[in-house]
């Protein structure tokens, strides 16, 4: 037994003496009620412990014992559905121990041990196996099956495997290493969180494949691939999370991973109301059945919530090593670096940045560097991908911070939140004008391709059609960035004086806003906007600027075009439960009317 | 000279290596426990509580809760060998204790057997229930756009000057749930409030005849500032008591927190930490937290618990450190501005930079009214057009606008002054705030009314369009 004792007590924060062999990042127990820590520093013969628990109580002079093993994420099915807290322990297990309120000191184990698999092997006996290689697979969900991994240390010869439920701490299969030593695998695996799992060797891949959303301004305007990492900074009430919760809702991933990390426990109470109840667009299940949670609310200890993050991201990788497309949600990353910080400060490192210490940068790189599109180690081969969306909540709603700073760095995507959008109720506040994606052109073809994915009908009519794409997208950014100068002048001396091109230019502005950037989460039909949707939705649009551009150009005054019944209807039709088939009758009528306009001033005009 | 301590009973312990401020340094005593509560004596006679900071083989840092001056390093310390405790019961209601949880209405302690940390234990969030019960506050501009629901934390962000006592009292006075008779009981924490403004508050009480479902904590302008760490977390548990013990739906008012953060400032220079942002500690947010979120409903427990803090924005300025991290943890925010005051508007309630999170949950059909959602959406998206021409107005002058700008700016002048505009004991039903609302609006023909569903404008707008049809 490795027993030490404390010796000195500073909140979260244990220094402890007398076991010599401790090293970083060993998991100690703390005091007679077994807090869990971390060991995080070594001075001479003393440690220093970040513990995930309150210490009210602890004394000098109290034991920590050393368990020898490393803060693990147990990986195995019964991760779906679940919540956990942030050193990975069912919710629901914390209820039981001891209520609504969390005691300290319960053990709870991540997977459930008492609950039998329905195990089936893939791969016979006598074959050579080797870390990664599937051998066997469980139904977790309806929709998900559950790859069984041999664990990427353990090679050689299967001599056994096994077949029919099991719990996941039996033994399914036997195998025999070259040293001729018998290791026994179970469904479940532990990995140590801070260590990125392995892929194949060269296994990167580029990042081609766009993260549909349903989110009109991210999947058409900035755009994230999936096994890429996308920022997400605004001040409160900008709509951080509940844009967050919309991808965790609509995009098309196969496994979602959603860390509440040091943000409100009403949320994850919202988020558990809600995904059962809602149903995936493309698979028709509720949400939930692919969707792990890892909550950390912001009163819980701030020590687990800088281990929350950890967990999270190991999952989302064992999910990604079975084949899948993962998309993780961390809300919020700032949080986790003011857990950093102020584990940082009790240790009274020195710091650089706004009392943040000089690893800050590394921390957060080697965190969106976890995501990415790969080819997973191991037999047979199959390529998965880790996308990371992460909120960035910065003091003040000031960008010019470091954890923004630095988050930008790392990712590829940055969407910026505007509170002057959030105050209007313009949601999503993406501003237009600010954010950027780096994938934008290396994806959007494959944005069109994946019209099909929803509505195989449509398929052939948008292959003709998809060239144009483009082009449209980039004459409605070309449209929203001129309008924006526009306005500020008719800031000054009012719309009124403005030449009436100018004014189209505000009048499709406004347009393209109101009826294609604003979605309302909370409209059953505007909530999800299917790729062809949105497409077409902008289609309408600039088809619509390009006619009225020629027809003010015979004179007819834009206000009669702004009075046109059609203009209100552009505004509303993405609430239309027709969807596509709205969209086109209202592109008909727009002309229509367009055309009628016309005839009443007697010219003649090609639209 | 010296200490008399021929009162005090158990294991006491004399001398003190360092003072500093409310700070106190120790050499090492064995067996004292992290986050223990001290008794400390200093030759004047008087008593403060203190707290253990830090505890190690070298040192003991403690932090006294109450009046610095006197302390030296002659001072007797006793330990209690336990955490922050105070013992709760249901005779707390009708009561009024100073910031230490010691009676100043006269009567005597509460006796308990029951005793409770003031620190409370963090709801494990999957025992939580998403707050969707709407209260009625009888304002228009918090019921109609800001909906307050059972179990949330909304805070009020207001300046010095503003009305925001007014406010949270008329608040206090009318809450109800639609379709409950049962009333809220209220917990009122002070802290660092001067004695008129607690003296208004305890007068509205008592004069709603709400005093007898009052619990009221107050430390005052004049009272040691530390004792402000500990006044919220006496007053929540104690809600908490009431709310998930008792089953009493709670409303707990806490102002003004600008007071303890400061005090939290103070215990941080003391300790020499690194300062963060505008010198408050880089804990700030959860420390805020571990109050905030102590809100809500849980599964399996009757009552619940909806909190209101108020606090004064130094300066006026929403990105202070106050009011931002209070933001990032709250529910939603309702912002008093100066410049509606000024005008003469009261509830002064800025609605656009305000925000009730938890708002969608708590209405529409069955909850509200089915227009509810639309109709908070429209004025909002008129009202922040209308302020748009207002501005152009300064430059350009009303008869620059064109006729469409110049029709928002009516609106916006007809909202500010018929819908947020209200007396202090005037109390609207929800119905009463939504029809106004519709009346508001139909200034503005209908195609302009691009966020609201077209059955809800067919219901609602043209009848309070042509009230006579």
């Amino acid at each position: 037994m490795r027993e030490g004792e404390v010796i000195r007590i500073a909140g979260t924060l244990v220094v402890g003496t007398g076991i010599p062999d401790i090293t970083i990042g060993e998991v100690v127990e703390v005091g007679s009620e077994g807090l869990i820590g971390e060991v995080i520093r070594i001075i001479e013969d003393t440690f220093a412990v970040q513990v995930y628990e309150p210490t009210s109580g602890l004394k000098p002079g109290d034991p920590i014992k050393g368990t020898g093993k490393r803060l693990v994420a147990e990986l195995g099915p019964g991760l779906l559905e679940n919540i956990f807290d942030g050193v990975g322990r069912p919710l629901e297990d914390l209820i039981k121990a001891s209520g609504p309120f969390i005691k300290r000191g319960i053990k709870a184990y991540t997977l459930p041990r008492d609950k039998k698999w329905e195990f089936k092997p893939t791969v016979k006996e006598g074959e050579y196996v080797s870390g990664g290689d599937i051998i066997g697979e469980v139904q977790e969900t309806v929709n998900t099956v559950h790859k069984i991994m041999v664990p990427p240390d353990v090679s050689g010869k299967l001599i056994e495997i096994a077949e029919g439920e099991y719990t996941v701490t039996d033994v399914i299969a036997k195998v025999e290493t070259e040293e001729g030593v018998i290791k026994e695998l179970t469904m479940m695996q532990e990995w140590p969180v801070r260590v990125a799992r392995p892929i194949a060797p060269g296994g990167r891949l580029s990042l081609d494949t766009p993260l549909i959303t349903g989110q009109r301004v991210i999947d058409v305007f900035f755009p994230v691939a999936k096994g890429g990492a996308a920022a997400i900074p605004g001040g409160f009430g900008t709509g951080k999370t509940i844009t967050l919760h919309q991808l965790a809702k609509w995009s098309d991933a196969d496994i979602v991973v959603y860390i509440g990390c040091g943000e409100r426990g009403n949320e994850m109470a919202e988020v558990l109301t809600d995904f059962p109840e809602l149903k995936d667009p493309r698979t028709g299940r509720p949400l939930m059945e692919r969707t792990v949670l890892i909550a950390n609310t912001s009163n819980m200890p701030v020590s687990a919530r800088e281990a929350s993050v950890y967990i999270g991201i190991t999952i989302a990788e064992y999910y990604r090593d079975m084949g899948y497309d993962v998309s993780l949600m961390a809300d919020s990353t700032s949080r986790w670096a003011e857990a950093i910080r102020e584990i940082s400060g009790r240790l009274g490192e020195m710091p650089v940045e706004r009392g943040f210490p000089a690893y800050l940068p590394d921390k957060i790189a080697e965190f969106y560097e976890r995501a990415g599109r790969v080819k997973a180690l191991g037999k047979p081969e199959r390529v998965g991908s880790v996308t990371i969306v992460g909120a960035v909540s910065p003091p003040g709603g000031d960008f010019n911070e470091p954890v923004t700073i630095h988050t930008l760095r790392f990712t590829g995507v940055f969407w910026a939140l505007d509170p002057d959008l959030a105050y209007s109720r313009h949601f999503p506040a993406i501003n237009w004008l600010k954010s950027y994606s780096l994938y934008a052109n290396q994806i959007l073809g494959g944005f069109v391709g994946s019209f099909s994915m929803y509505r195989q009908e449509l398929f052939n009519w948008w292959k003709s059609v998809q060239s144009d794409f483009n082009v449209y997208r980039d004459k409605a950014m070309e449209i929203l960035t001129t309008a924006a100068e526009v306005e500020s002048i008719a800031r000054i001396i009012g719309e009124k004086s403005l030449p009436d091109d100018q004014r189209l230019l505000l009048l499709t502005s406004e347009l393209l806003k109101e009826g294609f950037l604003r979605q309302n989460a909370f409209d059953e039909v505007d909530t999800f906007s299917e790729p062809e949707k949105s497409a077409l939705l902008l289609k309408l649009i600039i088809d619509f600027h390009h006619m009225v551009e020629k027809v003010i150009k015979k004179r007819i005054p834009i206000d009669r075009v702004i009075d046109l019944p059609v203009v209100a209807k552009i505004k509303r039709v993405k609430f239309d439960p027709r969807r596509v088939e709205a969209i086109l009758e209202v592109a008909q009528e727009a002309r229509e009317e367009l055309l009628k306009l016309a005839e009443e001033y007697r010219v003649e005009v090609e639209i | 000279m010296g200490v008399d301590v021929r009162d005090v009973s158990g294991l006491i312990y004399r001398g003190i290596r360092e003072v500093k401020g409310s700070i106190l340094v120790l050499d090492p005593i064995p067996n004292v426990l992290y986050d223990e509560v001290v008794r400390v004596r200093a030759p004047d006679g008087i008593d403060r509580l203190g707290r253990v900071l830090e505890v190690s083989k070298d040192y003991i840092i403690i932090q006294v809760f109450g009046e610095e001056s006197g302390l030296q390093t002659d001072t007797v310390i006793k330990f209690t060998g336990s955490t922050f405790e105070i013992p709760v019961s249901d005779d707390v209601l009708g009561r009024m204790f100073n910031g230490r949880f010691e009676p100043i209405d006269g009567m005597g302690p509460i006796a308990s057997r029951d005793k409770r940390d003031i620190n409370g234990e963090p709801i494990n969030p999957k025992a939580r229930i998403h707050p969707n019960n709407f209260i009625q506050t009888g304002i228009s501009a918090i019921d109609g756009m800001l909906s307050l629901v059972r179990g949330q934390k909304l805070p009020i962000f207001s300046e010095s000057g503003l009305p925001h006592n007014r406010v949270a009292a008329q608040i206090a006075r009318q809450a109800t749930v639609l379709g409950e008779e049962e009333e809220f009981a209220l917990v009122f924490a002070a802290m660092g409030l001067k004695n008129d403004e607690a003296r208004f508050f305890i007068d509205s009480f008592k004069l709603s005849g709400a005093i007898e479902r009052s619990v009221v904590i107050l430390n005052l302008a004049d009272d040691p500032a530390i004792e402000r760490l500990v006044t919220p977390r006496i007053a929540l548990t104690i809600a908490e008591y009431l709310a998930f013990e008792l089953g009493y739906h709670v409303l707990a008012i806490l102002t003004d927190m600008t007071n303890y953060c400061e005090a939290l400032r103070e215990v941080s220079a003391a300790r020499e930490e690194i300062p963060g942002r505008g010198g408050y500690p880089g804990y700030m947010y959860s420390d805020l937290a571990t109050i905030y979120e102590r809100a809500g409903i849980v599964r399996g427990k009757p009552g619940s618990l909806t909190q209101m803090p108020i606090l004064t924005m130094p300066a006026g300025d929403k990105r202070h450190p106050i009011p931002d991290l209070t933001g990032y943890i709250t529910e939603g925010q309702i912002i008093l501005s100066r410049d509606l005051d000024s005008r003469g508007i009261y509830p002064p309630i800025n609605v656009l930079p305000s925000l009730s999170r938890l708002m969608r949950s708590g209405i529409g059909p069955d909850k509200t009214r089915d227009d509810h959602k639309d109709v908070a959406d429209q004025l909002y998206d008129a009202y922040s057009r209308g302020l748009k021409a207002r501005d152009l107005a300064r430059i350009v002058g009303e008869m620059g606008l064109s006729d469409r700008e110049r029709l928002f700016l009516k609106f916006a002048d007809v909202f500010e002054r018929k819908f947020v505009n209200q007396g202090e004991y005037e109390n609207r039903s929800i119905d009463e705030t939504l029809d106004l609302a519709w009346e508001v609006l139909s200034i503005l023909p209908p195609e302009e009314l691009v966020r609201v569903k077209e059955e809800t404008l067919e219901k609602y707008y043209y009848k309070a369009k042509h009230p006579e049809a």
